[in-house]
């Protein structure tokens, strides 16, 4: 019978947290940022059908890095997750916190479980009649409240800078769509092409659904 | 998961992913009923009716829910939204009928979520025919649930109607289709009523002509009532959504109506 080699758990974490990080860092970053009338949720994905953002339920919406087949996953148990919690009880149950707190509890649980930890980071953007919430979730459960702004995937340091830098309160949706897809092409120096990017926003004025995809023409910067 | 959070379905591969009716199972929350055999008076909702009119479908309903003889509740709302390009109503027991409706709703929503694109009208209307099926047991004690369906064809850009029966046969309509207690009635009157070629306000009023007929001969429809300000459900599905058509628009026609009531 042979052995396993003791490894210990300082470095076991570590070199996991550096597995998913480097997984993440591939990723094209998308930020989420808070507008006069909502939340926007932007960034380039190349693909037309296979969306990094999406629609959780009434007030709520997605946005996943990293692996597609993983924050896909997450995205389809959140809604399941929403729509029986809706279902049972109220829809004014279903919140932001609830949700980003089933997905920090899945993915901190996935971290430390299974063979390989899950490369992937999301955000949990609840739109409020007074305050919205922003609520970042990393690949190890690490979940944090996000205030005015957040950002996933490859070169959200720079971007955080990018973003922060050119962001007041209120700013109209244009403006805030303008600022974040500079912001996104000088933080990961790359020319984007208009027909390569995706957004979404939650729309305040909507109905009872919030959430609705932006069309190339909305996208498309004004200057 | 104990917080209801799953990422993989327990899927039994008959039932896609997708379906929201399948996850309630997993959670113990599909809407179950159990009764001793004989009869329970439960309130019951009437007379419902859809029409075809050029640009999509008109679906109305009036607003009594009986117990036996007794008047159980004025002012249900029989008519409901099933997603923005469809609307669904359902008679027979009340209770019943709103759990169901928000069953399909919920499904319809569900779905368009996870597959980021809607059921087709179709789709939809099978699915909605499996749901009165699950139900059969009950009807046979007396829990009948009979929906009447209608939506907007966005791959054909036509308006469609579709009528059930207890056991979830699904049959297609062609111009009207009426459901409930008042339904023959509703029916004999939109049989010399109904033309091709009628707009959207002639559509609203032959509706409303056709439930105060029935409300005339049947006791568990109720009419339009000006005096307590209770009036017809009506609803409009086109290529540009599902709408509801407010009381104050209702209110003057079913005066109207009512007044030229030989």
């Amino acid at each position: 019978m042979t052995m396993p080699f003791y490894v210990p758990p300082e470095q076991l974490i570590k070199d996991r947290a550096e597995f998913a990080r480097k997984g993440i860092q591939r990723g094209r970053p998308i930020g989420v940022v808070e507008y006069d009338g909502g939340i926007l949720l932007i960034g380039e994905n190349p693909n037309r059908s296979l969306h990094k953002t999406g629609e959780i339920y009434d007030h709520l919406a997605f946005a996943g890095v990293g692996r597609y087949n993983e924050f896909e996953m997450l995205r389809v148990a959140g809604i399941r997750y929403a729509d029986v919690k809706g279902y049972a009880y109220a829809r004014a149950d279903v919140t932001g916190k609830g949700l980003a707190n089933a997905y920090s509890q899945t993915l901190g649980q996935i971290f430390t479980h299974e063979v390989k930890p899950y490369e992937v980071e999301v955000v949990v953007a609840e739109l409020g009649d007074d305050d919205n919430h922003l609520f970042h979730v990393r690949y190890d459960g690490t979940l944090r409240d996000k205030q005015d702004f957040a950002v996933i995937g490859g070169d959200e340091d720079r971007l955080v800078e990018e973003i922060g830098a050119g962001y007041r309160p209120d700013m109209s949706l244009s403006d805030t769509i303008g600022l974040t897809m500079t912001a996104i092409q000088n933080a990961t120096e790359n020319e984007i092409p208009p027909e390569h990017w995706e957004a979404g926003v939650l729309d305040r004025s909507l109905g009872r659904r919030k959430f609705r995809r932006l069309t190339p023409n909305e996208i498309t910067p004004s200057d | 998961m104990t917080n209801g959070f799953a990422l993989q379905s327990g899927d039994d591969g008959v039932i896609p992913t997708a379906s929201f009716a399948a996850l309630l199972g997993q959670h113990q929350l599909a809407p179950t009923w159990e009764i001793p055999p004989g009869s329970i008076e439960a309130p019951e909702a009437t007379t419902i009716l859809a029409i075809r009119w050029t640009d999509g479908v008109v679906m109305a309903g009036d607003r009594r829910a009986t117990a036996g003889n007794f008047i159980a509740h004025r002012r249900v709302k029989k008519v409901y939204p099933a997603d923005d390009r469809s609307a669904v109503a359902i008679s027979g027991t009340a209770g019943m009928a709103e759990e169901l409706t928000k069953l399909f709703q919920t499904e319809l929503e569900h779905y368009e979520k996870i597959e980021d694109t809607r059921l087709s009208l179709d789709g939809k209307a099978n699915f909605l025919a499996r749901l009165v099926r699950g139900n059969l047991p009950l009807a046979f004690q007396g829990l009948i649930v009979v929906p009447l369906f209608c939506g907007y064809d966005e791959q054909e850009g036509v308006g469609k109607l579709y009528s059930f029966d207890v056991v979830g046969g699904r049959y297609d309509e062609q111009d009207y289709a009426t459901t409930g207690s008042g339904g023959s009635e509703a029916r004999a009157f939109l049989k010399s009523a109904w033309r091709d070629g009628l707009d959207e306000s002639e559509a609203v009023r032959v509706a409303v002509e056709a439930l105060v007929a029935a409300s005339e001969e049947d006791s568990a429809t109720g009419g339009p009532d000006p005096k307590r300000g209770i009036y017809p459900n009506v609803v409009t599905v086109t290529a540009d959504g599902y709408r509801e058509i407010p009381d104050d628009e209702i209110a003057p026609v079913a005066v109207d109506v009512m007044e030229g009531r030989p």
